[in-house]
């Protein structure tokens, strides 16, 4: 280690250039989550809806997006579609991939719930002449929801941590920012472990606030609470 | 000057390839290991012990793979050492691999009846051999599914190493698009490489899985 000072003040001074990227991160994050969420969500119910016809393309889409690295699929939108004439921001790029990420890992979460629905529920509701919608609403996605709530929160925290990846198109979310700062403090460390601490309270506030959601929509005390709280770890 | 986008070029992608595996093999070796040791700490019987391994899971689940990179790449270099991008490459991965194998280990550790520890602490084994003879060979079995499935997650990282310098696939597309500026083909090449290498592992963890539970009834 030698003589090697930790010297945190020059990047304290920068603190209002890593503000706006933090800013830019949590927009891209709030942004991007809540469109993936509703995505995700959508396909599974139409995978489930419709088996025979959505079944297929729904898959291929989830399976293509799980196996292969987020920066990749980031590099082909960003790089790919104005190649074909769609003129891209590095910001809407980096929505974009994100919300087309995100969109498979919880289709194929929700879509984990819906199949954990028994048969048996879905004839109980129907025999209590539920509509097939209400069927559907009622039965099958709430419980659904309710089920996979804790995992769908620990796959959002893992998005806005991955949002990092969008620095490497030039994003000014925090990670490049944090890069600026550093190509004009040389205090290379110092400005990565508190940008580290950033991320680490965002994680930390991203999970209160997501168990804080799973409590109001799945109150304690339901059934639907029930259902969180088995599969909460 | 614009190059094509040929054989060679092609050929040059799906070559580097090895690096990504290389990658991953020694992270999952360096973090496996420390993984283990996460585990174990994780399940003592010491409360501080308990909560340590449980801060050091949620701390790097907390962290971005990339933040886990610069800080390996800098903190390194300010050891004093110069050592190749590779190092720094396989440390960060491996920090980031000991944390999610940590939590994974301890639940399959977890998951065994609570009974097994009874029963053995009742035959006079030692902590070490309950270990060793009864909760081990149970946790590995459950463990295995979820661990394989991690692998997929760990190659997919170790795209990220790409900023520091090591051509593994995903620099080797940058370095290729660069020159040829076929974007579509470049990281369409990679993309399938990468597919190439995740899907079977993924097949395979959803197979375990399924035969897991085929045979645990109820």
């Amino acid at each position: 280690m030698g003589g090697f000072q930790f010297q945190f003040a020059p990047v304290f001074a920068r603190s209002d250039v890593l503000l706006e990227g933090l800013w830019l991160t949590l927009q891209l994050s709030a942004i991007g989550i809540s469109l993936g969420a509703l995505l995700g969500i959508l396909l599974a119910m139409l995978r489930g809806l419709a088996p025979g016809l959505l079944r297929w393309p729904v898959d291929a889409y989830v399976e293509l997006v799980r196996n292969t690295p987020f920066l990749v699929q980031l590099l082909i939108i960003f790089f790919g579609l104005p190649s074909i004439g769609v003129k891209l921001t590095a910001e809407q790029a980096a929505i974009g991939a994100i919300i087309l990420n995100l969109g498979a890992y919880s289709t194929e979460i929700v879509r984990a719930g819906i199949e954990s629905i028994h048969r048996s529920q879905i004839e109980a509701g129907l025999s209590l002449a539920m509509t097939r919608w209400q069927v559907f609403r009622h039965v099958v996605i709430a419980p659904a929801l309710a089920r996979v709530w804790p995992s769908l929160s620990s796959q959002f925290v893992l998005m806005m941590l991955s949002t990092s990846v969008c620095s490497f198109i030039s994003v000014q979310e925090l990670s490049a920012t944090a890069a600026n700062v550093e190509s004009d403090t040389f205090r290379s460390f110092e400005v990565y472990i508190t940008v580290t601490a950033i991320y680490l309270a965002l994680a930390l506030a991203m999970r209160g606030l997501l168990a804080g959601i799973g409590a109001v929509l799945f109150p304690k005390g339901s059934g639907l609470g029930r259902l969180r709280a088995q599969s909460g770890r | 000057m614009i190059r094509t986008f040929s054989e060679s070029e092609f050929l040059f992608i799906v070559a580097s390839a090895r690096w990504t595996l290389l990658l991953t093999v020694l992270a999952l070796l360096l973090g496996g290991a420390l993984g283990f040791v996460v585990a174990l700490v994780r399940t003592s019987r010491l409360a501080p012990l308990r909560m340590l391994a449980a801060g050091w899971i949620g701390m790097i689940q907390g962290i971005p793979v990339l933040m886990l990179l610069f800080l390996s790449y800098y903190g390194l270099s300010l050891a004093g050492v110069d050592m190749p991008p590779i190092v720094a490459a396989s440390v960060s991965m491996a920090l980031y691999a000991s944390a999610y194998l940590g939590e994974i280990w301890r639940g399959s550790i977890q998951s065994v009846a609570w009974q097994q520890w009874e029963a053995s602490a009742a035959l006079a084994m030692s902590r070490a051999q309950q270990y060793r003879y009864v909760i081990l060979p149970q946790a590995v079995r459950i463990a295995v599914a979820p661990t394989v499935g991690f692998v997929v997650q760990l190659v997919k990282n170790t795209s990220i190493v790409s900023i520091i310098g090591v051509v593994e696939l995903a620099r080797a597309g940058n370095l290729v698009n660069n020159a040829t500026f076929a974007p579509f083909k470049v990281f369409g090449t990679v993309a399938a490489t990468y597919f190439v290498i995740c899907w079977p592992i993924s097949l395979l963890a959803r197979r375990l899985e399924g035969r897991l539970h085929a045979r645990r009834p109820g």
